[in-house]
């Protein structure tokens, strides 16, 4: 009995051996860097860390096919190097030995690979599934372009700029010919002819002027 | 009564506020790009500090000399460069028309450089930088094409700010956003030049001192970066055999000479408005050199900047051979660090050495990144900016560099414009109560216009036709026309006379031995050489070409024969001026002679008109 349950066992860890190993059909290898993503805060890997992906491949197969048949032990590592790298394959535990489709593997892993991201702390870059190419997003766009906003900035100050200097430069022009044209007056006023030292405009020629010697005689006068 | 003092005569002309803005003027107008993008580019291409040792003779002998010469030639003829010209002697009048044309030709496409600058300063408001990533193609699944085969830096300068065409002949559309920013740079250039020196002497107290405050910054910041010790010792590690190449010297004398901004008739229009009674020798000998110092003070920030970025190119590239072997071995992170990283590639190579040769690995060597040396738009547009994506705070920096640049160009912008703009003022092309600023005005809107086939697809091989033919071998040929009218025509005796009584004391024998013989001499071989090596090989560009087999490498293609012409016309045009004018008063005094009415027009002399 325990020969032939020993038998059972060795066979399907050999079968398990011929399907995980690298570059077999439907395998995929990962590359992780957690140093790089992490720095000082990586964490070793280790049994616990190789648990938790086959928990989250199954997880992923799950959600894609939408049956709740793949188990964690579904998915096979291998190879598992220092790097940290290793081979794996999802088994269909319906069929015998034999894997998933690697299309469906590729399909279910970028389906979630945020979530597969986050459960490691790493990124698309840092966790690496060598064989599936992730989309990349594209750069955020703010619908007026900053550019022209700035540039909508410098142009006014410079039109106001410019406006400013014109206007304060036809308001000296005026100024400036105002007071030329004061100057001119003033000249005009000094270059009077005078008479007897009274300017001519002065004597008020049509009505006469009262001679003041005499007009103060007029007192004298009694009234009549 | 005591008789008062008489005033200096008033002849309405505009004045400096003070002296320092004339001085200032002249050191923003001497100032401009070429001492951030082509003397640390000379500097390092002919063997570092050695570069000095020609560099300053050059200053000493042709620099100086000509530079006093502008500047007392207008301080003491009070007009612009046409009216000076005609002043000394009709026949010469050709020299100053020849200077103003040159003036014209080069504000047209310097101020499309300022564009540029502006263009990238608008762009730098924006996080992240948009030169430092690439775009994506149509279908999101990679980068576009022709970004990922070159850089992310190339493309944002070929494709978003020029869009350049890969053939002269090509002339592509009108790149809208160009236009904008050209009609922006237009408007500021009116701002500041509205009413002549009355609003550049304000506006140069900004654009002239700031490049020096933001230089400082960038030397400080520039040191404290990782790789900046490398990138300096290599720009200063003396090399004395370049010296022995002739090339050396003819490249340290066409330094001086461009970057003095000699010949454009600017100085002299900004020496017209000093007082005649004014230190000529000493200004000059302050503008050369402080002018010869910002090179210098320039090249050291901007050489740190290099070091940090090959240091920083070093380091990609060994991480990305690092990155490559450990994914191969399968070796833990960090094992190979950059230090060790020579003693594990010699004993991975000893162990499996066909491994390693399947990595095709790049060879990471410092040196040759250091050698890529770059000049002109190429520094400013693509490897600083570069680096300055690779700095933390790179906005900041961004500003700060291309506001730097823009006030660099501004200031020289000023002087061109005043040599455009004061000629045509005596010449009262417009009446005179008409203001100044139409003038201005419409200067600055016709300039616009022609500019605008700069923002064609083909513009910038445009620009660069324009700055190789227009604004080299004519500057030549008028400075050396301006030294042999004012020494031969005018006489040397008579000027030095004039000299004289502007500075208030004797003029020195070396003015008279470098006015004599040292600079007409030095300017006709200079002028030689520098013709003879363009006429070496058939005049050829280098294309952007995307489809091009050698791309990212830029395709050497040989200008088309219309082209070729124009570039004649451009180098040849203002020089042809000096003789034309000169035979047309020649026909003009031979008709008037015949006439006896005629009365010989009286010789002009400096201190006669002013005392």
């Amino acid at each position: 009995m325990l020969r032939a349950l020993l038998l059972i066992l060795s066979v399907v860890a050999i079968a398990h051996a011929e399907l995980c190993k690298p570059d077999a059909q439907n395998a995929f290898k990962v590359r992780i860097s957690i140093k790089k993503a992490l720095g000082d805060n990586a964490y070793a890997w280790d049994a616990n860390e190789e648990y938790l992906f086959k928990a989250m491949v199954a997880f992923a197969m799950r959600r894609y096919s939408s049956k709740s048949t793949t188990q964690i032990s579904n998915v096979l590592l291998c190879n598992v190097t220092d790097r940290v790298s290793f081979w794996f394959v999802v088994t269909d535990s319906s069929k015998n030995v034999t894997t998933v489709p690697g299309s469906e593997v590729e399909a279910a892993i970028r389906m979630n690979r945020n979530r597969i991201n986050n459960a490691f702390l790493l990124s698309d870059k840092t966790l690496q599934f060598l064989k599936i190419t992730s989309t990349l997003s594209p750069p955020v766009e703010p619908s007026t372009p900053v550019w022209l906003i700035v540039f909508g900035v410098v142009l006014c100050l410079i039109v106001a700029g410019i406006v400013f200097l014109i206007v304060s430069g036809i308001q000296k022009h005026k100024k400036k010919n105002k007071e030329s044209t004061e100057r001119e007056n003033l000249e005009e006023k000094v270059e009077v002819t005078l008479e007897n030292g009274i300017p001519c405009e002065a004597l008020d020629l049509k009505a006469g002027r009262v001679n003041g010697v005499f007009a103060a005689d007029d007192e004298r006068f009694t009234s009549l | 009564l005591q008789a008062a003092p008489e005033p200096p005569k008033e002849d309405g002309r505009p004045k400096w506020d003070n002296k320092f803005q004339y001085i200032l003027s002249c050191i923003g107008f001497a100032v401009g790009l070429g001492n951030v993008w082509r003397f640390p580019y000379l500097c390092q291409i002919h063997g570092g500090g050695a570069f000095l040792i020609p560099y300053f003779i050059a200053l000493l002998f042709e620099g100086i000399p000509l530079l006093h010469l502008e500047l007392a030639l207008g301080q003491c003829l009070r007009k612009g460069s046409i009216g000076a010209w005609n002043t000394i002697s009709p026949y010469l009048g050709g020299v100053g028309v020849g200077s103003w044309m040159v003036s014209v030709l080069v504000s047209l496409y310097y101020n499309t450089v300022l564009t540029w600058v502006m263009w990238y300063f608008i762009n730098s408001f924006q996080e992240p930088l948009p030169w430092s990533a690439c775009p994506l193609n149509e279908n999101r699944t990679g980068f576009n094409e022709e970004c990922y085969e070159s850089t992310a830096v190339n493309y944002f300068w070929y494709r978003k700010t020029l869009n350049i065409t890969p053939d002269i002949a090509e002339s592509g559309t009108f790149q809208w956003w160009l236009i904008l920013c050209l009609a922006a740079c237009w408007a500021i250039v009116y701002l500041c030049t509205i009413r002549g020196i009355e609003t550049t002497g304000k506006a140069i107290y900004v654009t002239a001192i700031f490049p020096y405050l933001v230089l400082t910054i960038f030397l400080i910041q520039g040191l404290t970066l990782p790789g900046a010790t490398e990138g300096l010792i290599y720009l200063f590690t003396p090399n004395l055999n370049t010296l022995k190449n002739p090339r050396v010297w003819l490249d340290a004398a066409t330094q001086i000479f461009f970057s003095l901004s000699l010949a454009f008739g600017g100085l002299i229009a900004f020496a017209s408005y000093n007082p005649t009674k004014n230190d000529c020798e000493k200004d000059a000998v302050t503008v050369a050199i402080v002018n010869s110092m910002t090179s210098l003070y320039a090249s050291i920030p901007v050489f740190s900047v290099l070091g940090f970025k090959a240091t920083t190119a070093y380091w990609d590239c060994l991480d990305r051979n690092i990155i490559n072997i450990i994914n191969e071995f399968d070796l833990p992170e960090e094992s190979i660090m950059r230090q060790n990283y020579t003693s594990w590639i010699s004993f991975l190579n000893s162990s499996y050495p066909e491994k390693i040769a399947g990595l095709k690995l790049k060879s990471c060597n410092l040196q040759e990144f250091l050698d890529q040396s770059v000049s002109g738009t190429g520094l400013a547009f693509i490897v600083f900016t570069q680096a300055i994506i690779l700095m933390p705070g790179s906005q900041a920096w961004a500003i700060l560099f291309f506001i730097m640049l823009f006030s660099l160009g501004l200031s020289s912008m000023f002087g061109n414009i005043e040599g455009v703009f004061t000629p045509l003022l005596e010449l009262q092309i417009i009446p005179k109560s008409a203001p100044k600023e139409l003038l201005s005005g419409i200067i600055c809107l016709i300039s616009f216009l022609i500019a605008l086939c700069f923002t064609l697809g083909s513009g910038s091989y445009w620009i660069d036709i324009f700055d190789r033919y227009a604004g080299s071998v004519p500057l030549l040929v008028i400075a050396f026309f301006e030294v042999i009218g004012v020494v031969y025509i005018y006489k040397i005796k008579r000027f030095s006379e004039d000299v004289e009584w502007m500075t208030g004391r004797k003029l020195n024998l070396f003015w008279q031995i470098t006015w004599r013989f040292i600079s007409p001499l030095l300017l006709l071989i200079v002028f030689m050489a520098f013709v003879t090596l363009q006429m070496q090989k058939p005049p050829s560009y280098t294309a952007w070409n995307p489809k091009y087999e050698g791309f990212p490498m830029k395709e050497e293609k040989v200008y088309p024969p219309w082209v070729q012409a124009i570039c004649v016309l451009l180098a040849a045009l203002p020089c042809v001026c000096v003789p034309l004018v000169a035979l047309f008063h020649l026909v003009k005094q031979k008709r008037r002679s015949k006439d006896p009415s005629f009365a010989s027009p009286e010789i002009f002399s400096c201190q006669g008109a002013n005392r």
